[in-house]
C-alpha cells in the first residue's frame, strides 16, 4: 500500500480525504485504482496529472515504479515556457 | 534500460564547464544563418491574415469573392477550410484560436487568410474580405470577468470543479496546500492582506513567428517554422488540418526567441490550408503588429495574498489567492502559480487557491515559468512588507524561512538537494549586499523558484570513421543548447569539444521529442546524449575486445580510448575512439549511440536577485543602478549560457515590473502593439547583471544539471517593488511601475 498525497481541489472526489491509501506498484496502476474507486477524479486524470515519488517529479511515465512506503504526492500535469 | 546514472560516483570534468565558442555563432553573426523569414521556395506564395477589429463579435458572414478575384490570389480560406476537431477540446480550441468559427474572442483574432503572388497583393485581398460582425459585449479584466452579470465570453467552459454560483467566465479552479490556516495565522504577531494586480506581457521575442509550407496533391506535406517544438507542431497542424502526422514533415528553422510564446502554432495550419488550397508553397510572416494582437502573451492577473509573521521574522500562515485570465480559453497557469508561490519556503501552514477566468484578450501562451513570477511577486512583495512592518532584514527572514533538504514544499512535494539556502547566504556575503546602500538610492531582495521538468526526449549519436562526432537531437536551439549538447557528449566520450557537431533533425529523422520548454534541453537532451554515448562507447569498448581478443567486460574507457581494465586484462595500447572509428566496416558496421526516453528527475530551481534603484521624485521614473542575480545551476555545462540565461530572465522580469503591459482601450483593443509604446527593456535602461551561479548538483542527472531558463524572471517582479517601495516610501501593488503610477504612489505617500 503507498499513500497518495491529493491536491485540494481534488479531496472533494475523494471523500474529503487529503491522503489515500491505494494498493499500486506503479503511477499507471496508480492512476486505474485512482479513476476506480473515486469516478470525480476521472476528468482531472483525462485532462492530465504528473506525481512525485519520493521528491522527484515523473511527469506522465507510466510504468515509474512505486515503492511500498515511498510519498507519493500527485500533482498537474507540468508546463513550461 | 534505464541506468541508475545518479549513483555514479562524482567526477572531474574535462570539457562541461568551460566556455567555449557557441557552434552557430559564425553562421548567425554572419547572417547565413535560416531564421523563419529568410526560407523561400520556387513559385512561392504570400500569405497574409484578415484578424477582427472587435473584442468580441459573432461573425454572421463572410464574402471572399472580391479577393478571390483578384488576379494573383491563389486561395483563401475560411474555418470552413479546416474540418472541426472532436474529441479533443484544447486542440479545438488551438484550432479555433488559429481561425475563428462562429465568433471572434478578441481583437486580432484570425477570420480569413490570403496567399497570393506578391506580399502586397494579399495585403490588397485580406481588405476585400467582407466581414459582418454582430458585435457583443466584451470583458477585458479579471476581476470585472469574474463579476456576477460580467459580458460573457464563451458558454460552457467550466470545468466540473467550479463551483455553482460563480461567473460562466470561471472555468477551473485549484487548491493546494497543508496545515491548519486559522492557528497559523493565530500564532503571528503581525498578519496582513494585500491585493495585487499584473498587466499580461509578451515574450517580446525579436523574430516575429514566420513559416513556410508546402502540401503536395497526394496530401503529403513539408512546413519549415520558427518554433520551440516542431514534433508537437506537426501533431497540432496534423489534428487541425485532418491529416495523418506522418504525411508531415516539420523542420525547425533557426529561432530568434521564444520564452515559451513559440510552443503553440499560430500561423502554420493556416498557412498549410492556403497550400492545400493553392497547391504552391506559401510563406507566412507575421508583423509585430500581429505578434502582440494575434499571439499569446502572459495571463492577466488579480491576486489576494495574506501572510502572518512573528516578532522574529518566522512566517506562520500564508494563503494566495490567484485569480488569472489566459484570454478567452481554458489554461492551468494558475494551478503552476499556486504551486510556486510559497514554494521557496518552509512552512507548517500554507495554502493557495488557483482560478481561471476567461476575457476577451489573446490566447494565453508559456512565457518563461508560466504563471509563477506573478504569485512570487505577491508573495515576496507581502513578505517585505511585513520585514519593513516588524523592522526585520529581509535577507535574514527568508534565510530563516527558506526551504531546504526535506521541506514539504507548499504542492505537497518533499524535496530533494536545493540550493535556495546556498542561494541567499552567497548573496548575504556579495559585495552588492554587504555595501551600505548609497545615499538617495534603496535595495530590493527577493526569491525566485521553478519546478523544471524533463520529457519525451529521443538523441541519436553517431561516430564518424573519422573519428567526429554527430548528434542528432529533436530540440530547437534557443539559449546554446548545441554548445551544451557538445559538451556533454565530448565529456562522455572523452573527444575534443570541436570535434562534436550537434544538429536538429526535423520530425521525420528522429522520435518525438517535446518542446523546447520547461527549462528541459540541457537536462533532459543532455541525459539523453550521455546516455546515448555511453551506448556507443559500449559498442566501441566490444570491438577493441575482439580485436585484442579479450572479453568486453575487460575492457573500460579511459581519455577517448579503449583501455584493458587492469593487469589481469593483458597488456594492450589504447585504442582511441577514431583508430575504433577508423577500422569500424571491418568491424561490424556503422558505430552508433540511441536513447529514447522520458526524462524524469529534473530538479527544482531556486535563484535569488537584488537590486539597487534610484527613483526621480519628480518624473516617477525607475533607474535600475545595480542587480544580481544568485541561482542554483546544479552544475553549469556552459557557464556562459548559464550567465545568459541568468541576465535575460532577469530583463525580462524587471521590464514585467517597471513598463511592459497591454493597455486596452474601452472597446477592447489593444492601443500599443508595438514596440515603440510597449516598452521592453533595452542595454541602455539597464546596468551589467552579475550572474552569481551556485552548483548544488541535482541528484537526478550524472553531472549535476538542473535547468536555469526559467527561475529568472520570477524573483525580479517583487525585487523591483521592494526596491521602489524602500525607495518612495509607498508601496505598488500593480505591475506595472510604471513612471505615472509611481508618481501616483509618492503623492499619494
Amino acid at each position: 500500500m503507498v499513500k497518495v498525497a491529493l491536491w485540494g481541489t481534488l479531496r472533494q472526489y475523494a471523500d474529503g480525504l487529503a491522503e489515500v491509501e491505494v494498493e499500486a506498484a506503479t503511477f499507471k496502476q496508480l492512476l486505474d485504482v485512482l479513476s476506480a474507486r473515486y469516478p470525480g477524479l476521472k476528468p482531472q486524470i483525462a485532462r492530465g496529472v504528473s506525481v512525485a515519488i519520493d521528491g522527484r517529479v515523473y511527469r506522465e511515465a507510466w510504468f515509474t515504479p512505486i515503492k511500498p512506503g515511498s510519498q507519493v504526492v500527485l500533482m498537474p500535469y507540468m508546463v513550461g515556457g | 534500460m534505464t541506468m541508475a546514472l545518479d549513483q555514479q560516483p562524482k567526477r572531474q570534468f574535462k570539457y562541461v564547464g568551460t566556455r567555449p565558442p557557441r557552434p552557430d555563432g559564425i553562421d548567425k553573426v554572419t547572417g547565413r544563418a535560416q531564421y523563419g523569414n529568410d526560407l523561400v521556395a520556387p513559385g512561392m506564395l504570400w500569405a497574409k491574415i484578415l484578424r477582427s477589429p472587435h473584442a468580441h463579435a459573432k461573425i454572421v458572414s463572410i464574402d471572399t469573392s472580391a479577393a478571390e478575384a483578384l488576379a494573383g490570389v491563389k486561395a483563401v480560406v475560411t474555418a470552413r477550410d479546416f474540418p472541426a476537431i472532436e474529441g479533443d477540446a484544447g486542440m479545438r480550441d488551438v484550432q479555433l484560436n488559429c481561425m475563428a468559427d462562429t465568433h471572434v474572442w478578441y481583437e486580432g483574432h484570425a477570420v480569413a487568410a490570403v496567399a497570393a503572388t506578391s506580399d502586397a497583393l494579399a495585403r490588397q485581398a485580406v481588405k476585400l474580405i467582407r466581414v459582418v460582425y454582430e458585435i457583443l459585449p466584451h470583458v477585458t479584466d479579471v476581476d470585472a470577468a469574474m463579476a456576477p452579470n460580467a459580458p460573457l465570453v464563451r458558454e460552457g467552459q467550466a470545468m466540473e470543479n467550479v463551483p455553482a454560483g460563480m461567473s460562466a467566465n470561471v472555468t477551473y479552479t485549484s487548491e493546494f496546500g497543508h496545515g491548519d490556516l486559522t492557528s497559523g495565522f493565530a500564532k503571528a504577531d503581525l498578519v496582513i492582506e494585500r491585493v495585487f494586480k499584473t498587466a499580461a506581457t509578451h515574450q517580446g521575442y525579436i523574430e516575429p513567428h514566420a513559416c513556410l509550407a508546402s502540401m503536395s496533391s497526394d496530401g503529403r506535406g513539408e512546413l519549415w517554422t520558427c518554433t520551440q517544438g516542431h514534433f508537437y507542431f506537426r501533431t497540432a497542424c496534423a489534428a487541425i488540418l485532418g491529416i495523418e502526422a506522418s504525411g508531415l514533415r516539420v523542420t525547425a528553422s533557426e529561432i530568434g526567441g521564444g520564452f515559451g510564446g513559440k510552443t503553440q502554432v499560430w500561423a502554420e495550419p493556416v498557412a498549410l490550408a492556403l497550400a492545400k488550397k493553392s497547391g504552391k508553397p506559401v510563406k507566412l510572416t507575421m508583423t509585430r503588429d500581429e505578434v502582440f494582437r494575434g499571439t499569446g502573451p502572459t495571463v492577466t492577473t488579480s491576486m489576494t495574498c495574506k501572510i502572518g509573521m512573528t516578532k522574529a521574522g518566522r512566517i506562520t500562515a500564508g494563503e494566495a489567492t490567484l485569480r488569472y485570465s489566459g484570454g478567452a480559453y481554458h489554461t492551468g497557469t494558475c494551478d503552476m502559480g499556486a504551486m510556486a508561490g510559497f514554494a521557496a519556503y518552509d512552512l507548517d501552514v500554507v495554502r493557495t487557491y488557483g482560478w481561471n477566468v476567461l476575457t476577451n484578450r489573446p490566447k494565453e501562451i508559456a512565457y518563461r515559468a508560466p504563471g509563477a513570477p506573478q504569485a512570487i511577486y505577491a508573495v515576496e512583495s507581502t513578505i517585505d512588507e511585513l520585514c519593513q512592518k516588524l523592522n526585520l532584514d529581509p535577507l535574514d527572514v527568508r534565510i530563516l524561512n527558506a526551504a531546504r533538504k526535506g521541506t514539504k514544499s507548499s504542492y505537497g512535494v518533499v524535496f530533494e538537494d536545493i540550493g535556495l539556502l546556498e542561494a541567499l547566504h552567497a548573496a548575504k556575503t556579495h559585495p552588492h549586499w554587504t555595501t551600505p546602500v548609497a545615499p538617495g538610492t534603496s535595495r530590493g531582495i527577493a526569491c525566485g523558484f521553478w519546478f523544471n521538468f524533463g520529457g519525451n526526449t529521443c538523441v541519436s549519436l553517431n561516430i564518424g570513421t573519422d573519428g567526429t562526432v554527430s548528434v542528432s537531437e529533436g530540440n530547437p536551439d534557443i539559449g546554446g543548447s548545441r554548445a551544451s549538447i557538445a559538451l556533454m557528449a565530448a565529456e562522455e566520450l572523452g573527444v575534443p569539444y570541436e570535434t562534436v557537431r550537434v544538429v536538429i533533425a526535423d520530425t521525420a529523422s528522429l522520435g518525438y521529442n517535446d518542446n523546447t520548454d520547461g527549462s528541459r534541453v540541457t537536462f533532459a537532451v543532455g541525459l539523453a546524449t550521455i546516455k546515448a554515448a555511453i551506448a556507443a562507447k559500449t559498442n566501441m569498448m566490444a570491438r577493441a575486445a575482439q580485436v585484442w581478443g579479450i572479453d568486453p567486460e575487460a575492457v573500460e574507457w579511459v581519455d577517448g580510448a579503449a583501455c584493458p581494465a587492469g593487469p589481469n586484462a593483458g597488456k594492450f595500447p589504447p585504442m582511441t575512439l577514431a583508430e575504433i572509428a577508423a577500422n569500424s566496416f571491418s568491424t561490424g558496421g556503422p558505430i552508433a549511440g540511441h536513447c529514447d526516453f522520458q526524462a524524469d528527475g529534473a530538479g527544482v530551481s531556486f535563484g535569488v536577485h537584488i537590486a539597487d534603484v534610484k527613483m526621480d521624485m519628480e518624473t516617477g521614473k525607475t533607474e535600475l543602478l545595480r542587480y544580481t542575480v544568485f541561482q542554483d545551476a546544479g552544475k553549469a555545462v556552459h557557464p556562459d549560457y548559464v550567465e545568459g540565461q541568468m541576465q535575460g530572465g532577469a530583463v525580462q522580469g524587471i521590464g514585467m515590473a517597471l513598463n511592459e503591459e497591454y493597455i486596452y482601450s474601452d472597446k477592447g483593443t489593444i492601443l500599443n502593439a508595438g514596440f515603440l509604446d510597449y516598452r521592453i527593456p533595452v542595454a541602455s535602461d539597464l546596468p551589467m547583471i552579475e550572474a552569481v551561479i551556485l552548483e548544488i548538483p541535482n541528484p537526478g542527472h550524472p553531472y549535476g544539471v538542473r535547468g536555469v531558463g526559467e527561475t529568472p524572471i520570477c524573483p525580479p517582479l517583487a525585487t523591483m517593488a521592494n526596491a521602489i517601495s524602500r525607495g518612495i516610501g509607498a508601496r505598488l501593488y500593480e505591475l506595472p511601475m510604471s513612471p505615472p503610477r509611481v508618481l501616483k504612489a509618492i503623492k499619494g505617500a
